[in-house]
């Protein structure tokens, strides 16, 4: 719209204001990285990989677009060339899961998220991933689909596939836990998501 | 006091459809069939709050120095080159 061509503005100053927003991606990096790692060690290895590609590669980020999308899609590009290179045993292995919980400071809570993850890590990846973009990450469809490089209609049968999956593992079928009985998973989530509804 | 700000899709207010129901006489049935699908919506925002919460609590988390110190060798680096 405004055509005047502005002289490019100091490299200095575009670094800054790169680094700037780079910083404040940095928590929803992390996020991003434990759903798809499990581990927290390792999903910060990953979104400081990320962070850094970032970094290395500010001169063809353009200013005023979406950043946050653009280091997702990064730092997923990363995870699966990775994953590709080396990488075969625990796509979520129980234990690192489980040292995730610890710093939870709801005492109920550990219970339901403890299961969530659980369902969550049975699903097949791309559908993970793109329920965790979309329900969790606060992306739309056509982000989502931008970040995992496939079509909009495929986000949108993805999540819906994973909402399904997850409310049927959870509901009981797929999911077992030694002694409990199924469905405690859905009723806890029940339970804490009105409470948690409630302080929204 | 929870069903506040959900209510778009949700149940609709019993006076307002009561005349709809001396007119259009709804079966049974379907209003079965629609309470089956507010308790499915229900399950699914149920998840998704979870969903949500699960990932704002890493987000929420302090970040590791580590982060910054990285960046902050890269930056002063890239601008010795200059």
């Amino acid at each position: 719209m405004d055509e005047a061509q502005q002289p490019a503005p100091s490299r200095e100053t575009d670094d800054e204001a790169f680094k700037r927003e780079l910083v404040q991606l940095i928590p929803h990096l992390r996020a991003f990285a434990r759903t798809l790692c499990g581990d927290p060690a390792a999903a910060d290895d990953l979104a400081q990989d990320a962070m850094m590609k970032a970094w290395d590669a500010r001169a063809s980020f353009q200013m005023g677009t979406n950043m946050k999308a653009w280091t997702f899609m990064i730092l997923r590009n990363q995870f699966y060339s990775e994953k590709r290179r080396s990488w075969r045993q625990s796509q979520l292995d129980q234990e690192a899961a489980e040292r995730t919980l610890v710093a939870v400071d709801d005492p109920e809570a550990p219970v339901a998220l403890d299961e969530l993850r659980q369902g969550l890590s049975m699903l097949p990846p791309e559908q993970r991933e793109a329920l965790i973009l979309v329900g969790a990450g606060g992306f739309a469809y056509e982000e989502a689909a931008e970040i995992c490089g496939c079509a909009v209609g495929t986000v949108k049968s993805r999540v819906s596939r994973a909402r399904r999956a997850l409310h049927a593992i959870l509901e009981g079928g797929a999911y077992d836990r030694d002694g409990e009985p199924a469905g405690d998973a859905m009723r806890s989530i029940l339970a804490d998501a009105e409470r948690l509804s409630t302080v929204r | 006091m929870s069903d506040g700000e959900n209510t778009k899709r949700g149940r609709p207010s019993r006076e307002r459809h009561a005349e709809e129901m001396i007119e259009q006489k709804p079966s049974g049935e379907r209003r079965k069939s629609s309470a089956a699908l507010d308790e499915a919506r229900l399950r699914q925002q149920a998840i998704g709050v979870r969903l949500r919460q699960m990932f704002d609590q890493v987000v929420n988390e302090d970040v590791p120095d580590e982060f910054l110190e990285i960046l902050r060798r890269a930056d002063s680096r890239s601008s010795e080159k200059g």
